[in-house]
């Protein structure tokens, strides 16, 4: 069986010097690769995987990082031992890497067939017209089409899934053994990364190469793997095959991950949450890594470390739990967790926004005198009702104008046309002094918790600069006991309000960010993908959050997202959005078991799903979003839809209703 | 809790007491001894460029984010080198920002009030001997005889062309040919023994402060700064602090015997010279900034978040300024104000007065045309932050524009500023000096390294080679351009995000 192993490490530890503390950001790991199969490397941020990824090509940023302990076999010879001249022969060669955002991973300025030919001369030492027939070659094999014209186009005139493929056929010039793709569709929309993991599949069975696949989406692993580890603070707690791991998950971690999950049979209570958040890595674990926010935890866990023990063959846990030796707790505290609360605002009432017909059009300008050449229809002709109480999800591929839309309804972008009535004023109308008192009823919180906050005010600041131009709270000390109400309200301490937000984690300041927006007392919270930019145990605990807020305060969300099951777990009502238009809308019910609209039915199959039994067939979109500043003629959608007709490409459907609620722009429906 | 930062202000605003009270002091003994202040615009300036950086000392110590760069600064070894070697050329600067004008010295005792035209300052009283004892003309460094042979009538009658002793070079010496080589070993060892002895009780004496600062033992507190555990660079400042005290005794020591640098045309000490130049250096080099900033930030950061219309007048004001050849705005304008001098006389009381006025327009100018680059950079820093979320967020409150360019946009673009401002700094000593060579720069009748070079400049051509102004000027400009680009890379290494790795 030895030569079945390809890649065997041993006893990895991998650290960094920063800011005078050590991190040991791989600390012991160990697994083993076999020949042709998906070995996916399943975490968190921050938990090391793109670190032993990075350990295992020797590519560690230098100087502040260091391998400084194990083994990396691979086909028996120790990578760590190599000479850095040799290294290089290894990389590209027989070891490839593609790397998460694939928008900076090109060259801007060389062609695309430049850069693919490049590594086939390394590694083959093609030359002149074979190397370029080789590249096509390569440029055909990762689905692209037109290889030969696209041989010569820049990295710009590329989208974001066309450049991940250029990336693959990079990684594949060399014909590794090996290709470890670190995220390969993290910065993908589903649709694109149904095709890239599909495209993924189908070359690893052709060539049988060997897959080590990074990521943190449970869903591509259920669809990708033949093995799973997990991988937590800087080692491995779990490894298993894929059936076994989503059978039975054997260490509590791997559980929380599974339950924190959102879907719509969880729609009714909370959603199992990891407490805390990931710990540093830059102390020392004497005993379990997972202990502080485990569960289950009992004294033992605080005293020694677990062992790796074997559950059944070829599955193996860190958790004393499985060990037959030691002597277990009487009542693990479990459930205490799932303890539900009752639905949101029962059947609020009315109309509170309603967007009729909202169009945001940006001029593209060109020459001299900056004439008007076009526009960009970012949104084209939206409308939604935003109920009391309840939550409509707006959906959408990145692109279709989402974004725009809410900042739109919230006046930061001026609209074209169309009309925002709120309270029945028409906020379009009306100038932005008039506006400033509705500023107070409508809010807005942010993708990325990183940039919605700025790094030189301290957070009572922040949260302080909304009270202060709404004039909230007459007397500082007024608007300092509600700062402290309000942390508490989102489950922070009122003592961090003297800190500044690079302190604190990504959720935490969302949590921030939501107290934030809750200081002057909004009606409405429009959510632009609050979630997107967290983990998955983060994700469970902001949405638990959002959830808490709207049955306490009876806030309307309009909850802007790509995320799928997200909008399972909490939205009342769903639109699709395409291309700066709604394609479908309905309530969650109607929307997400009864899709209408080809592309909702294409949207759904496409994400990746754990339960691999369901057997559904999955709707492969072909292509990318085309540009809204040139949209296709007809229905936008009909160059990607399957069951387009003659029609289609004339004429934009019209609004077909099935229900009161429920309705689609489709000719199939005509 | 809120009152938390205001203590720890407190030596920050006792310093700034007492430095305004010093000032007052000093002005007022310059009353006593009968002696008229002369406030010049510059000076004027200068107080406020103090002013404005002790508030910015306050401002910082105030806010964490500011304090943890300037802590990184702190331990930079280079950085604190430089600072000190920048205090050494602040404090000549600033002594020789304190002017008056003595009384005359009339027969008449009743008839008091009157002062003399000649404008003196601090500086130009400690270094009084330098200032007076002028040669007759070119003499070279440390030399006993003047460069130029003389006729001279001997004793018996006939002429001869000689070397003439000066009148206060060497002049205590009897036979400089035989005596001058052993005198200058004899002074140099007395200037650097009484420079070591000096140096010592400086360390000394900060040494004791520090350790009342940690709450230590004298003994601990030198252990910590010899093995390098303190938060500042201490050991660095020290040794630094030593040299430069020591360099200066020697030059004391020697400059009261001999004319260490020579002198020139007009038979003044170069030394004088070329320390009389610092002012004129760091006024063109902080006056020109403390000019340019407002124009810069305020023009700059509306650009960059108003867009539209305000944005493209900006950029035409500033692409035409551009587009003007600096130097050639720049001679215009100092000939149409000499011209306006020239008519009228009698709107400068002194030489000094008109010397001043023409060193504050070369500022003006110079900071008119030097404000474009900064202007550009903030614009294209304040449309990168005008789309992120929190000005977003900020404008979802219906925050006031004036209150997001004040809270958020303005602190977030001020690494740039410092940074830039640092950079400027070296450039604009170097531009005087050209400026001053081309005829353009400060007055004539100013000291200043330009001025300098440019009087060095005929003297190249002659045989043997006047040489010694030039270098002179060269090594002093060398110094102080060498310390601000070391200082400014620290800086730039401890507020610049970019480079700030992890």
């Amino acid at each position: 069986m030895m030569s079945d192993k390809l890649l065997s490490i041993q006893g990895l530890h991998t650290c960094f010097q920063s800011g005078g503390s050590t991190v040991r950001a791989v600390d012991g790991v160990d697994f083993d690769i076999h020949r042709g199969e998906t070995f996916a490397l399943l975490g968190e941020s921050g938990c090391g995987k793109s670190m032993t990824a990075l350990s295992i090509m020797r590519l560690v940023p230098q100087p502040a990082g260091r391998i400084t302990a194990g083994r990396i076999l691979l086909d028996g010879q120790d990578l760590l031992a190599l000479p850095e001249h040799a290294m290089r022969d290894v990389r590209g060669k027989r070891i490839a890497m593609i790397f998460q955002e694939p928008m900076t991973s090109l060259n801007p300025v060389l062609t695309v067939g430049l850069q693919i030919g490049e590594t086939v001369e390394q590694h083959l030492g093609l030359r002149g017209k074979a190397l370029r027939t080789r590249v096509i070659e390569l440029l055909d094999a990762v689905g692209i089409p037109a290889p030969a014209q696209r041989y010569h186009e820049y990295p710009h005139q590329l989208s974001g899934g066309m450049k991940q493929r250029v990336m693959i056929a990079i990684a594949l010039a060399g014909e590794p053994q090996l290709l470890i793709a670190d995220e390969p569709t993290t910065a993908l929309d589903v649709t694109i990364q149904a095709q890239i993991l599909d495209l993924l599949r189908r070359l690893q069975q052709e060539r049988n190469m060997a897959v080590l696949l990074i990521t943190h989406d449970l869903g591509v692993v259920a669809g990708m793997a033949d093995r799973v580890a997990v991988m937590y603070a800087g080692h491995i707690v779990e490894q298993a095959s894929r059936a076994d791991f989503f059978a039975d998950p054997g260490h509590p971690y791997s559980r929380k991950l599974f339950e924190s999950l959102p879907t719509m049979g969880k729609r009714d209570r909370q959603l199992a949450v990891i407490k805390g958040s990931v710990p540093s890595l830059a102390r020392e674990f004497p005993a379990c890594r997972f202990e502080d926010r485990c569960d289950f935890a009992w004294q033992l866990c605080r005293d020694k470390a677990p062992r790796w023990l074997a559950i059944r063959p070829d599955h193996h846990a860190r958790c004393h739990l499985n060990d037959p030796d030691v002597g277990k707790p009487a009542a693990p505290a479990a459930a205490a967790a799932m303890a539900g609360t009752e639905s949101a605002v029962a059947n609020a009432g009315g109309t509170l926004v309603e967007v009729d017909g909202l169009q945001v059009f940006f001029p593209i300008h060109t020459g001299l005198f900056k004439r008007t050449a076009g526009h960009v229809r970012a949104v084209d002709g939206v409308s939604i009702q935003l109920r009391v109480g309840q939550t409509l999800a707006l959906v959408g591929e990145s692109g279709c104008g989402k974004t725009t839309a809410g900042k739109g309804i919230l006046q930061l972008i001026r609209p074209t046309a169309g009309s925002v009535r709120y309270n029945g004023n028409d906020l379009t109308r009306i100038s932005a002094r008039q506006m400033r008192p509705y500023r107070a009823d409508l809010q807005i919180i942010f993708q990325d918790p990183y940039s919605s906050m700025n790094p030189r005010m301290m957070v009572a600041d922040i949260i302080e600069e909304g009270m202060l131009a709404q004039r909230i709270g007459r007397t500082a000390g007024e608007r300092h006991a509600r700062i402290d109400e309000l942390l508490a309200q989102v489950g922070l301490s009122p003592e961090i309000k003297r800190r500044y937000p690079h302190e604190f984690s990504g959720g935490q300041r969302q949590r921030i960010c939501i107290a934030r927006a809750l200081a002057v007392n909004p009606k409405v919270i429009i959510c632009d993908e609050p979630t997107s930019a967290l983990d998955v145990s983060v994700q469970a605990q902001i949405l638990n959050l959002l959830k808490k807020l709207q049955a306490e305060l009876g806030l309307s969300y309009l909850f802007i997202t790509h995320n799928l099951s997200v909008v399972e777990y909490l939205a009342d009502e769903v639109a699709v959005m395409y291309l700066g238009r709604i394609v479908e809308r309905g309530t969650v019910e109607d929307v997400m078991k009864r899709p209408q609209h080809p592309y909702t039915q294409a949207l759904l199959s496409a994400i990746p799903q754990i339960d691999n039994d369901t057997g559904r067939t999955v709707i492969r979109l072909e292509g990318d979003l085309p540009s809204s500043s040139d949209p296709p003629r007809g229905c936008h959608f009909h160059p990607r839809c399957p069951q387009a007709m003659a029609v289609c490409r004339q004429d934009y459907p019209a609004r077909t209703a099935f229900s009161d609620s429920h309705s689609t722009h489709c000719f199939l429906y005509k | 809790m809120n009152t938390m930062p205001r203590y720890k202000n407190r030596p920050v605003l006792l310093m700034l007491v007492m430095l305004v009270v010093a000032g007052m002091a000093v002005t007022g003994v310059i009353a006593m001894f009968g002696l008229k202040p002369v406030f010049l615009w510059t000076d004027v300036l200068i107080y406020l460029l103090v002013l404005v950086i002790a508030g910015v000392v306050i401002y910082s110590r105030q806010h964490e984010h500011l304090r943890a760069p300037w802590r990184r600064v702190w331990r930079s070894r280079a950085g604190m080198a430089a600072l000190v070697v920048l205090g050494a050329y602040v404090l000549v600067g600033l002594l020789d920002s304190m002017h008056f004008r003595e009384p005359l010295l009339s027969v008449d005792a009743s008839e008091s009030g009157g002062h003399s035209v000649e404008v003196l300052s601090v500086f130009d009283k400690l270094v009084e001997p330098l200032r007076l004892r002028v040669e007759k003309t070119y003499s070279a460094p440390l030399a006993a005889h003047l460069y130029a042979r003389e006729m001279q009538e001997l004793p018996d009658g006939t002429q001869q062309r000689v070397y003439p002793r000066l009148q206060y070079g060497g002049a205590h010496l009897r036979d400089p040919e035989t005596e001058q080589s052993a005198d200058i070993v004899v002074t140099v060892s007395a200037g650097l023994m009484k420079g070591i002895g000096i140096a010592v009780l400086v360390s000394l004496a900060i040494v004791m402060l520090l350790a009342r600062h940690y709450r230590a033992t004298s003994a601990a507190t030198l252990a910590r700064i010899v093995r390098v555990q303190t938060a500042m660079a201490w050991h660095v400042v020290l040794l630094t602090l030593a040299i430069m005290l020591v360099g200066a005794m020697v030059l004391i020591e020697l400059s009261g015997k001999y004319h260490v640098f020579g002198t020139d045309k007009v038979g003044q000490d170069v030394l004088y010279q070329t320390l009389k130049s610092i002012r004129t250096g760091l006024v063109i080099g902080t006056l020109t900034t403390l000019i340019m900033l407002p124009f810069a930030i305020s023009l700059g950061v509306m650009a960059g978040y108003f867009r539209g219309w305000i944005d493209d007048i900006i950029q035409y004001i500033y692409t035409t300024l551009n587009s003007i050849p600096g130097v050639l705005l720049i001679a215009a304008s100092i000939l149409a104000l000499q011209v306006y001098m020239a008519n009228h006389p009698e709107a400068f009381e002194t030489v000094a007065d008109r010397a001043d006025a023409r060193l504050l327009f070369l500022c003006i100018i110079l900071g008119i045309t030097s404000w474009t680059g900064l202007c550009r950079l903030l614009r294209g820093e304040s449309l990168k932050l005008r789309e992120l979320d929190y000005l977003q967020a900020a404008t979802a409150f219906g925050v006031a524009h004036v209150r997001i360019l004040s809270r958020h946009i303005l602190p977030n673009v001020m690494h740039i500023v410092l940074i830039i401002v640092v950079l400027d700094f070296s450039g604009l000593v170097l531009a005087e000096a050209v400026l001053s060579y081309v005829g353009v720069g400060v007055d004539p009748s100013m000291i200043s390294w330009g001025n300098m070079i440019n009087g060095a400049r005929l003297e190249m051509a002659r045989e043997p080679v006047v040489w010694w102004s030039l270098t002179a000027a060269f090594a002093f400009m060398f110094i102080l351009v060498l310390a601000a680009n070391v200082f400014s890379d620290a800086v730039r290494d401890a507020f610049d995000p970019r480079l700030r790795a992890n």
